[in-house]
């Protein structure tokens, strides 16, 4: 009997590899270029410094070490990076810019574009707050899927304070409120309503709060905004009135974007590319995480999983065909 | 009528309210009412299969959107699919029954400590009983769930029912009642965003009944 690897692993053979060396490659000199150094960090941290509750997706892979203490698999690499920023550069000047290709561990559904084990490469922005950071950000994030030959790649934009702001300003309950974003993040937009339905709101809340989240698209939906939406609307306009117009084609506007992840605090973005159905990466502000390794610095940073963009590029390609 | 969207018809108990919701969107249908065994319907844009493969499908973006029970939603719930409207059609419940007379799973939980339950369904079954605090052993069966109490394999079953006909037939009585189902629209995440003005005008469509 062959000798088996754990599920959600695999092997990447030299066919394979060389592709994703040569993607990788462009994607580094893209990062270089916009001043973002390449770190590398353990791959195993203590549990306490991920904080696993609320700040880490997903963890999948615990052990002891010698000391009896709880060692854990990052599951991203932000964190981690935080923790250098907060150790390595306690009173470096800002901002402070870093890049990576690393692999990161989350208890996933193993299938394709999915593993356990996953490489990222990404870039983490200190100091540098919206909407500054937020529009740098989003350049290098474009100018890496062109570097990698991606095509017809967008970038969804959306803002994780926005709905539950929304929330608030309706007067819904903070318990509600937490269904409710637990079912949009899972994309139950069913749920959402069942829930609304039960709250008895005025029509017009009602209504404003079951449009909200399918708002997308160009920069016209930011247009004619009130109230919560009013504040989110010009925080997403100033950014886009940063990027250059190559990249500003790029972004599509998204009011229902909520990723489910603990640490962030303001814009997020997700790639999406047509010829996939699965996001290829993702990443947005978290302004508040830096303070628990004391260094209390806006930041913004994305990832794109590696061996989806691969995916991605490999189903462009057949696509042209 | 362009097919900017793939959509994944479910065949079986959907399929026929499924395509005359199509139709009433102005959606040609005719040619997949006319073939039972061709599966993929380029110029309407509407793939067949098993509802229960809908989910897969759609997940994958192999389809844009896709029509299926709520019971397979459930039984799926890790899919990463949205999940967006209620089409009201297709109603069925999700209940425990068992052989009429005593209730011999009751019964078998209060002296045994655990009910053996057979389903189709043994993620919801699981859930349910971890909810509601009783021990059940799942049996999953893929067919003829009746069968199970009739012969002594289950105490009771967790099954979908329409009209209660089949289960009247088998001697059948429902215990409880676990979930309404109905047809849902999904859509897959990333088709939902690059995708958005045809879906929404789907929806819009969908929505004036």
């Amino acid at each position: 009997m062959a000798d088996r690897i754990p599920s959600g692993t695999r092997d990447v053979l030299p066919d394979e590899m060389r592709e994703l060396r040569a993607m990788t490659d462009r994607i580094r000199a893209v990062f270089e270029r916009a001043g973002y150094g390449e770190v590398y960090t353990p791959a195993l941290e203590y549990e306490r410094t991920l904080h696993p509750d609320d700040q880490t997706p997903n963890p999948a892979y615990r052990l002891f070490d010698e000391h009896g203490d709880v060692l854990m698999l990052r599951s991203d690499m932000t964190v981690p990076i935080a923790r250098v920023v907060g150790t390595r550069y306690p009173t470096a000047p800002t901002p402070l810019r870093f890049s990576y290709f690393a692999h990161a561990y989350r208890g996933v559904r193993p299938q394709r574009g999915q593993s356990r084990e996953f490489l990222q490469a990404g870039v983490e922005l200190v100091g540098s707050p919206a909407p500054d950071g937020t529009a740098e950000a989003l350049t290098v994030l474009c100018d890496a899927l062109d570097a990698a030959g991606l095509k017809n790649f967008r970038i969804g934009m959306g803002d994780v304070s926005l709905y539950p702001a929304l929330l608030e300003s309706v007067g819904v309950p903070a318990d509600v409120s937490e269904r409710i974003l637990a079912e949009l993040a899972t994309g139950d937009f069913v749920g959402v309503e069942r829930e609304l339905a039960e709250l008895r709101l005025t029509g017009a809340d009602a209504r404003l709060l079951l449009r909200v989240p399918r708002m997308r698209g160009g920069p016209e939906i930011l247009e004619d905004l009130t109230g919560p939406l009013e504040q989110a609307g010009t925080g997403m306009r100033a950014v886009h009135a940063l990027l250059s117009s190559g990249t500003a084609a790029r972004v599509i506007f998204d009011f229902g974007l909520v990723r489910s992840l603990g640490y962030y605090t303001g814009a997020v973005f997700q790639v999406y590319d047509p010829a996939y159905g699965v996001p290829i990466g993702g990443g947005g502000r978290y302004d508040e995480l830096l303070a628990r390794f004391g260094r209390p610095l806006p930041a913004v940073g994305f990832a794109l999983n590696v061996e989806r963009l691969h995916i991605a590029l490999t189903a462009e390609e057949r696509d042209e065909l | 009528m362009s097919s900017e969207l793939r959509i994944a018809v479910p065949r079986g108990a959907l399929f026929t309210e499924t395509l005359d919701a199509l139709d009433r969107i102005g959606l040609n249908t005719a040619e997949v009412r006319a073939n039972d065994r061709k599966l993929l319907f380029e110029d309407a844009g509407i793939i067949t299969m098993r509802p229960s493969d809908v989910p897969t499908y759609v997940e994958a973006g192999a389809a844009d959107v896709g029509i299926t029970g709520k019971d397979v939603l459930m039984e799926q719930s890790e899919r990463e699919v949205h999940e967006l409207r209620d089409l009201d059609y297709g109603r069925c419940v999700m209940v425990l029954a068992s052989v009429a007379g005593e209730d011999r799973a009751a019964d078998a939980l209060r002296r045994l400590g655990v009910m053996r339950i057979a389903t189709k369904y043994p993620r919801i079954a699981a859930n349910y009983f971890q909810a509601t605090g009783r021990q059940a052993e799942i049996v999953e069966v893929k067919g003829s769930v009746e069968l199970a109490p009739l012969t002594g394999l289950a105490e009771a079953i967790v099954d979908l029912t329409a009209t209660g006909t089949t289960l009247r037939e088998n001697n059948l009585v429902i215990r409880e009642e676990i979930a309404v189902c109905t047809a849902r629209l999904i859509a897959n995440p990333v088709a939902d965003r690059l995708k958005a003005r045809a879906i929404d005008s789907l929806l819009e469509r969908l929505d004036v009944r």
